[in-house]
């Protein structure tokens, strides 16, 4: 009776103290996924997506309920390295029907309202109050915001300008 | 050719023949091409940052007034081919496979070719190094050859590690092309005494002027040329594209190797062309800067093909007219070689630094056809001068796999189209490149984009934190000055109560 209890404690003690030795030696963190993914994204929480800012949408991404293209203003570099991340493949087709825009601002509407420069989640355009406000185009997104928040409808998104500094042989017909 | 060269041609164990069609040229001596009324002058004809305009639409400038400063570090300034009147800065179409406009200044000729005052100096080789990169600088001269690099950020090279050698390309491997053998036939010693120059400002101790062997009147010329000085060797280089590629030239003349993704000042030499030393010693010597330049004018549309020397900003259409215009029907402009030059949409476009020539093919030259598939016979791996696959770099990109072509080496390929003109297949190899090339970079662009706009992102939020955080300490300062009044209002009327009470009460008393 006692060299069964005396043993089985003895056994059941050395268990314990490799397994807790091995949980701290060989710890690993849990996947922090969620926060990979949001590290990834462009984290200007434009909304484009549809999801409630980056972090929604990571999260949406983790779950598998959205596609890696989701992100408009990251474009296929962003898709493809969400899809290496996530291991899936990237079906780049469904973004390169939406061509990435920009905002512009037609001058002769705009009123000067700051309304837009307030709304702009990457600070793209400047101004003042009553003067005429302009968009840095290296710094816009093409999230809408501002189109959207323009009392005037001033602001509009337009396509990216080809210039000699973005332009690129298109791929051979095959 | 001598039997050593002979052997070390065969020795070679990459490049191809194409047809020379030199014949069309060679002959001719570059003759000055007449002024037109008009002159595009892009702003951006180097490589680098453009240059930015010191002239506004309307002024008055004259031969060799500086109308734009150099832009950045690796940039050129530009200066008035002639003199006349600026008629516009906007954009214009430029010599690009695109066929889409860029910033440029808009000469209008007046005719009377009024220069201002140029510094002559009669002596440049007492010139200190760092004087000489300078008026090089001064002067917009760029690599001629067609790469267009600010040849005095090249000749500052030496700074950084000690250059040995310098090395003139007279190559000129690319068909058609025959300005750079009529400058070493007409010029010599202004090759020489430019590749003397540069040496001093590189801190060179040797120049190897390197020539292709099918140009013997040339290193005939050169070789006497040269003989003033005896740090100039003048070699003979086996006729084989791409011999006038910078990798090629260093490799086959100092048995050296560019590391991939380095320069060759590197490992100690600095190239620069025939035609660049003629005109640093011309821009040294008279003060005047790079306005003109010889360019050769041919191919088989051509009525009068030809060797000009023109104003740069002188329009394609201007210069095929001056040649007798075209009597047969063109399959292709090409702006360069045919190997390596650029395509024209069309002849609306100006003449820029370099070009080193305009060519009107038929279309039985320019060749084409469709594209079967590869049998992979890896001749265009036989011929690639830099040792890559290209049938399988091809094969990747057209899965849409550009990354794993880089693991290839697709970065290292020097587009110099030697696979795609010697594949029977007639496979756009090159095209496939260029095309991977353009679209590696454009999404580099997008992440650099994205990086920016992050660091933008976080810089907002930062701000509204600080913007709130300043709003609500400003709003508890005011609630404490409020506290503080009202304290000391109830102060006020508690020191003034006591004595309130004591009336009373004297009253009451």
């Amino acid at each position: 009776m006692l060299v069964a209890v005396t043993s089985l404690t003895l056994i059941a003690t050395c268990l314990g103290l490799i397994l807790g030795i091995a949980a701290r030696r060989f710890h690993v963190d849990p996947p922090q996924l969620v926060a990979e993914l949001e590290a990834l994204l462009p984290g200007s929480q434009c909304g484009q997506c549809g999801y409630p800012g980056c972090s929604g949408a990571a999260q949406a991404l983790a779950d598998r309920s959205a596609p890696v293209t989701l992100c408009p203003p990251g474009g296929p570099e962003l898709a493809t390295a969400l899809a290496a991340k996530l291991g899936v493949s990237a079906d780049l087709g469904a973004l390169a029907a939406r061509a990435p825009g920009i905002a512009i601002v037609r001058e002769e509407i705009c009123i000067g309202c700051t309304k837009c420069f307030k709304v702009c989640p990457t600070d793209a355009i400047h101004g003042a109050m009553k003067q005429i406000h302009s968009v840095m185009k290296e710094a816009c997104t093409g999230c809408g915001k501002c189109a959207d928040i323009c009392p005037t409808e001033a602001v509009a998104l337009v396509p990216l300008p080809t210039t000699l500094g973005n332009w690129c042989w298109l791929a051979p017909e095959a | 050719m001598g039997f050593t060269e002979l052997m070390a041609g065969i020795g070679l164990r990459w490049g191809v023949h194409p047809q020379g069609h030199k014949r069309l040229t060679s002959e001719c001596a570059i003759e000055p091409m007449v002024l037109t009324e008009r002159l595009v002058l892009p702003l951006a004809q180097h490589i680098g940052a453009p240059a930015r305009p010191l002239v506004a639409p309307g002024d008055r400038v004259l031969r060799g007034q500086r109308l734009a400063e150099s832009g950045g570090v690796v940039s050129s300034p530009l200066h008035a081919p002639t003199s006349g009147r600026i008629a516009d800065i906007g954009d214009y179409p430029v010599p690009h496979p695109s066929g889409l406009s860029a910033p440029a200044i808009v000469l209008q000729v007046d005719g009377l070719d009024r220069p201002i005052d140029f510094e002559p100096c009669p002596d440049p080789h007492a010139l200190a190094p760092d004087e000489i990169a300078r008026r090089v600088a001064a002067g917009g001269v760029v690599g001629l050859g067609g790469a267009t690099f600010p040849a005095a950020v090249k000749l500052s090279l030496g700074k950084r590690s000690p250059v040995h050698t310098l090395l003139l390309n007279g190559g000129e491997c690319e068909p058609y092309l025959s300005c750079d053998d009529r400058t070493m036939r007409e010029q010599p010693q202004a090759v020489v005494d430019g590749a003397r120059l540069m040496a001093r400002a590189l801190g060179a101790r040797s120049i190897v002027i390197g020539i292709e062997s099918n140009k013997p009147r040339a290193i005939e010329a050169v070789r006497a040329a040269a003989a003033i000085d005896p740090a100039i060797s003048v070699r003979s280089l086996p006729s084989r594209y791409p011999m006038g590629s910078e990798k090629q030239l260093v490799t086959y003349l100092t048995g050296a190797e560019v590391p991939a993704g380095g320069l060759s000042a590197e490992i100690g030499v600095v190239v620069h062309n025939v035609g660049t030393a003629a005109e640093v010693s011309r821009v040294l010597r008279s003060g005047e800067p790079l306005t003109h330049r010889a360019l050769t004018v041919s191919g088989q549309a051509i009525s009068r093909p030809a060797n000009l020397r023109v104003a740069i900003g002188t329009s394609v259409a201007d210069i095929f007219a001056h040649c007798g215009g075209l009597h047969d029907e063109v399959g292709r402009y090409v702006m360069g070689g045919p190997m390596m030059g650029m395509v024209l949409p069309g002849t609306n476009v100006p003449v820029v630094k370099g070009s080193s020539g305009v060519l009107a093919l038929t279309a039985e030259e320019a060749g084409g056809g469709t594209a079967s598939p590869c049998i992979r016979c890896a001749r265009c791996a036989s011929v690639c001068p830099i040792g890559l696959l290209p049938f399988e770099m091809a094969a990747l990109i057209r899965a849409g796999r550009a990354e794993a072509a880089v693991d290839l080496g697709l970065k290292d390929c020097i587009g110099c189209g030697s696979c795609a003109y010697t594949c029977p297949a007639r496979i756009p190899l090159s095209h496939y490149f260029s095309h991977a090339k353009g679209s590696l970079a454009a999404a580099e662009r997008t992440r650099l984009k994205n990086d920016s706009i992050k660091q933008l992102t976080a810089a907002r939020s930062d701000r509204l934190a600080r913007e709130a955080q300043q709003k609500a300490e400003a709003a508890a300062r005011r609630r404490a000055e409020r506290e503080a009044a009202k304290r000391q209002a109830a102060q006020a009327a508690a020191d003034a109560a006591p004595s309130a009470p004591a009336a009373t009460s004297e009253v009451g008393a």
